[in-house]
């Protein structure tokens, strides 16, 4: 009743032709990726990594926007050169709450994964605005517009869009509560959708990032963001030995 | 032409059409067997196939030490090499550190090989980590960053105080003085404090700057001393020299220009000149980097 399957049946069959080599070339992702999503060691446990606050959440925004990633890297390998140069080497779990990540492989500038705290605001907003007057052997453009006005109308959209993907914004005082437990009652007023537009701009007007309190700049949002990059886990309290482990 | 013995692969497309089953040559099939026994052998010895909730670990393995000192072994992983390598290249630059932390500065740049060690692990700490503001010689930028390779100093030139800043970090301050003077008495105070400096000033407003200067009105000598010659609690510049930071001096052709210069910074204040803290909690640099990159500063040409 069935004919023999032959190497000739799948050539001169084109729904069997797309459906195998769909599979031959899924092989690696199936192998390869699909495993670590089942894995207990994937996530290193390690405390302090949290969602961004609005703020920084727009500045993420405006650093895809403006196409940052396709100069700078977000991932640091564990390499002694890498290490030495920016810091501990990137962990899993820091970019748990990122969509999409930022990891990158292309470096025409260096890396960003620990970037935060390393320069001033000051040095940001004139280095966005004009880096070759701080660098002067620089190859980056000029981003003048970031000192324009940050369009916030939308920031509890967004956060509502990331809160589909699993980023625990919240919505109800029972997600609320959730937060304050695992990031304390600070950060947890931070990631509350409701409030984001008021947290934001308050956020921005203390931190005055970009040097000028008249209104929140895109400025203000991108620096924010940059500072926050790589800081979130205290690696003087983490066991080098232990993140051994969880490869 | 000679008879083909070659065999057809047995299809046969638009009738006539057939192609030729040729062998693959011995030294690419061979090739193909060893880089397969290649892998076999790869996934024995290093971590490979993912098995249920976990992996397979390999044979390899990578001896480090772990927090308490203790020589411990792990299946190999980058992670686990990378802290081995570590461990060992901290171990060779041991003795080094170890010799400078026990020396005074000044003891450590007569020892010839101390000295190549500072200055070239210096440069490279540098580079990396002060280079963005104070640029790659240290000289600075006006208006933006002090330069570090003159003996001017608003925190204080010592390695001691170099260290203190690298450790803390600094932000310096100016009050605004735009609301609280006049804008004659603020051009009064530019011409005296130009003319501290040796720049041919209107006499005048600079007897009626100096005043300012001293009194309680403007009170800039609170911070910047009785002298003017700058206090270094505060950070607050010595004004007598001829070395600006903020206000562009030099760049202005004529007196107005730098008058108009010094005018700006009185009126607007200072709310910038933050160096961000290097040492203490979750440092970028642990305390033997940053005596050596004190020295190193120190070195630069204008140590005190």
């Amino acid at each position: 009743m069935f004919k023999k399957f032959t190497h000739e049946t799948i050539e001169s069959n084109a729904g069997w032709l797309i459906v195998l080599t769909m599979f031959a070339i899924s092989v690696g992702g199936l192998v390869e990726i699909a495993p670590l999503f089942l894995h207990d060691d994937t996530l290193e446990k390690v405390d302090g990594v949290r969602p961004y606050s609005p703020l920084e959440q727009r500045g993420r925004d405006i650093y895809i926007r403006e196409g940052c990633y396709t100069c700078h890297s977000q991932m640091i390998r564990p390499f002694r050169d890498e290490q030495l140069r920016y810091g501990h080497y990137s962990l899993a779990a820091e970019s748990k709450y990122d969509h999409p990540f930022q990891w990158g492989s292309k470096r025409t500038g260096p890396d960003l994964a620990r970037v935060g705290g390393k320069y001033s605001n000051e040095w940001h907003t004139q280095h966005l605005l004009q880096p070759k007057s701080v660098v002067s052997e620089s190859v980056m453009p000029n981003y003048p517009w970031l000192m324009g006005p940050l369009d916030a109308s939308d920031v509890a959209d967004r956060m509502r869009a990331l809160r589909t993907t699993g980023v625990p914004y919240s919505l109800t005082q029972t997600e609320f509560d959730q937060n304050v437990k695992q990031f304390g009652e600070e950060h947890a007023r931070m990631f509350h959708i409701p409030d984001a537009q008021v947290n934001l701009v308050a956020q921005a007007q203390a931190g005055n990032y970009d040097g000028d309190n008249r209104s929140v700049s895109e400025m203000d949002a991108l620096v924010a963001y940059l500072q926050v990059l790589g800081t979130m886990v205290d690696f003087s309290k983490v066991k080098p030995e232990d993140l051994v482990k969880f490869r | 032409m000679a008879e083909n013995t070659v065999q057809t692969t047995g299809h046969t497309w638009d009738e006539t059409l057939q192609e030729y089953n040729n062998p693959l040559p011995n030294w690419w099939i061979y090739g193909l067997y060893v880089t397969i026994l290649f892998a076999i052998v790869y996934w024995i010895i290093y971590p490979s196939w993912p098995v249920g909730k976990s992996h397979l670990r390999g044979i390899s393995t990578v001896t480090y030490l772990n927090a308490e000192g203790q020589s411990e072994t792990h299946g190999w992983n980058t992670r686990a090499k990378l802290l081995k390598e570590m461990q060992d290249a901290n171990a060779l630059q041991k003795p080094y550190f170890d010799k400078i932390a026990a020396m005074p500065a000044a003891q450590v740049v007569k020892d010839p090989e101390l000295n190549s060690f500072v200055l070239s692990a210096g440069k490279a700490l540098f580079s990396e980590n002060c280079a963005a503001c104070h640029q790659a010689g240290g000289q600075g930028k006006i208006g933006f960053y002090p330069n570090l390779a003159d003996d001017d100093w608003k925190y204080g030139g010592s390695v001691g105080e170099i260290e203190a800043t690298l450790v803390g970090g600094r932000r310096g301050y100016m009050p605004a003085f735009g609301e609280v003077l006049e804008k004659s008495q603020i051009e009064a105070i530019a011409h005296y404090v130009l003319g501290l400096s040796g720049h041919a000033v209107d006499k005048a407003k600079a007897t009626e700057g100096n005043t300012l200067f001293h009194s309680n009105t403007g009170a800039c000598y609170y911070c910047h001393g009785e002298d003017a010659k700058g206090r270094k609690a505060f950070g607050a510049p010595n004004l007598t020299d001829k070395i600006w930071q903020w206000a562009n001096v030099p760049v202005a052709t004529d007196l107005n220009g730098k008058v108009t210069a010094v005018q700006k910074v009185v009126m607007g204040g200072l709310n910038k000149g933050v160096m961000p803290a290097w040492g203490g909690e979750n440092a970028r640099l642990n305390p033997g980097q940053i005596k050596l990159l004190s020295i190193y500063v120190h070195e630069l040409g204008g140590g005190k």
